[in-house]
């Protein structure tokens, strides 16, 4: 018996998953090497995006010590690599507490439905020439929706932990997540729009140019939205320990913690991960052919260490100030750049709907005007128009500070 | 062709079920722990009361709300409509006339009213 995948099957082109299913073909029916072939792939998702977790946590706890002028973990293993299994195995051999009058149900669900789509997510997206899982010609309308699902996983924790401070900040992370899920959709319209499709693969081979360059109005909404999406720094005000102790987890403990934490940190990967596909250009880069997954690996870590860098720099905002940046200030700009591309494909494109690499250098260009303006002008526009005296003796004269501005 | 197209979401099919599986086999494995031992497990009524910084709980979680929660839901689903409309649209806008570029530039103009009638009102504020 014998199986090879036929040459026009829309499998064919993932060169990792025709390997596998030729190899085992060779022994066993079709349906079953359909199915091997995609478990090893699926194999590789779920372990990137679980190992990914644990090298985050780690690579984030080393650079926030450096940033901070700390060691940061250095202790098991070279460079302190192995603290995340450490941190696994003392979280898995925790107490795992269920709070008196908690829905126990839904409380359980929470760290499935948090680590499941996140994983999921992973599906469409090319990690090498025409290496996914799925090629859907609606990749990023997918990543949308399943990413989408982790909003209810935190608000059914807040729900079920009959704790008040986890429903506070259920409810607060979920205006957030929603608040910032609109510029966030909004923004990625022009990156659809400039490569003429929803695939991802097709979007990498679109990116002569890549569109951080050619949008990056959209690069900097898509960045400022998933910090937020994601619950970090800046807009980590559904944890903020100071208020409302740690925000939507507070009551979990044990395994379900860690599941919880490691949705948190792959949720930094994952991002990271389509960050680098729609904006940098994923695996493209000299010999792709051959080496298509490192460029994908450099480009995801180069946004990770983004994200770690934002951590690292900004202070938290308010929970009014955060709604405020959503709807008054990054909505605008993503419906400026909307405009801004609509525009500039209708008048560039060619008499069949292409674009050149010519016109993609002209977009570019306008862009970054256009970035500029709309960042000022918008940045302007919500500044709180209240100022403070600041509170200093009236014989002591500090050149340059009279006044404190609160944005 | 079509029903091989239609294969990847069988194995995207599997794919959620594997993901399903992971988180829960890690759960099931907490359960085993705490059976063979390994962790312990002695609740009292005092642990198992909620968290809340040492201090004891008076009354229940349930709080009133600030309502602007609501709003900015409203707002939420308005623009995510909105934008389930718009994909289709920059999927294929390369090709399309000038009537779709303007078709498009009143449906968002309309919606661009309301959010600016919402500013206007202050619902975009989270305190008045």
């Amino acid at each position: 018996m014998s199986c090879q995948l036929a040459a026009d099957n829309v499998l064919y082109a993932n060169g990792l998953y025709r390997l596998v299913y030729d190899l085992v073909g060779t022994i066993l029916p079709c349906w079953l090497s359909y199915v091997i072939a995609g478990l090893v792939m699926i194999f590789v998702l779920v372990n990137a995006v679980l190992l990914g977790a644990a090298v985050i946590t780690w690579a984030e706890r080393r650079l926030l010590g450096r940033f901070q002028n700390r060691v940061g973990p250095n202790r098991w293993g070279p460079f302190g690599l192995f603290q995340p299994l450490a941190d696994l195995l003392k979280l898995l051999t925790k107490e795992d507490l269920t709070p008196d009058g908690a829905d126990k149900p839904v409380f359980a669900l929470v760290p499935i439905l948090m680590v499941a789509p996140l994983v999921m997510m992973t599906a469409v997206i090319p990690f090498a020439e025409n290496t996914s899982l799925a090629a859907l010609n609606v990749g990023v309308l997918y990543i949308l929706a399943v990413s989408s699902i982790t909003s209810i996983a935190i608000f059914m924790a807040g729900w079920s932990s009959n704790n008040r401070y986890a429903m506070f900040g259920a409810a607060r992370s979920v205006a957030v997540l929603i608040s910032y899920e609109v510029p966030v959709v909004l923004s990625l319209l022009g990156v659809v729009m400039v490569a003429a499709s929803m695939s991802l693969g097709s979007i990498v081979e679109a990116q002569v140019l890549p569109f951080f360059l050619v949008q990056p109005l959209a690069f900097f909404v898509f960045m400022a939205g998933m910090s937020a999406e994601l619950n970090r720094s800046p807009f980590d005000v559904a944890e903020a320990e100071s208020e409302i102790i740690a925000g939507y987890h507070t009551e979990y403990s044990g395994v379900k913690f860690a599941l919880i934490q490691a949705a948190e940190f792959g949720g930094v990967g994952v991002v990271s991960a389509i960050a680098a596909t729609l904006f940098l250009g994923g695996w493209s880069g000299p010999w792709s052919e051959y080496l298509g997954w490192l460029w994908f690996l450099i480009k995801t870590g180069a946004i990770v260490f983004l994200f770690i860098w934002f951590r690292a720099t900004y202070p938290r905002l308010r929970i009014d100030q955060i709604m405020a940046v959503s709807w008054k200030f990054l909505l605008p700009l993503s419906l400026v750049n909307l405009a801004a591309v609509t525009l500039e494909v209708f008048l560039l494109r060619g008499p069949e709907g292409v674009l050149t690499t010519g016109d993609l250098g002209i977009m570019a260009v306008i862009n970054v005007v256009v970035t500029v303006v709309a960042i000022w002008v918008f940045g302007n526009l919500i500044r709180d128009r209240v100022k403070f005296q600041a509170r200093q003796p009236s014989d002591v004269v500090v050149p340059g500070v009279t006044t404190i501005e609160v944005h | 062709m079509l029903e091989d197209y239609f294969r990847q979401y069988g194995l995207l099919a599997l794919f959620g079920l594997v993901a399903v599986a992971v988180p829960t086999s890690l759960l099931i494995a907490s359960w085993l722990t705490s059976r063979l031992g390994l962790r312990p497990r002695n609740p009292t009524p005092v642990k198992l009361e909620p968290y809340e910084c040492g201090v004891q709980t008076i009354g229940g979680s349930w709080n009133q709300f600030n309502f602007r929660y609501y709003l900015y839901a409203i707002l939420f689903v308005i623009f995510d409509v909105e934008v389930i409309f718009l994909y289709p649209w920059a999927t294929k806008f390369i090709t399309l006339e000038l009537f779709a570029l303007i078709e498009m530039g009143v449906f968002v103009a309309i919606l661009l009213a309301g959010w600016a009638y919402a500013w206007r009102k202050r619902d975009l504020e989270w305190s008045n």
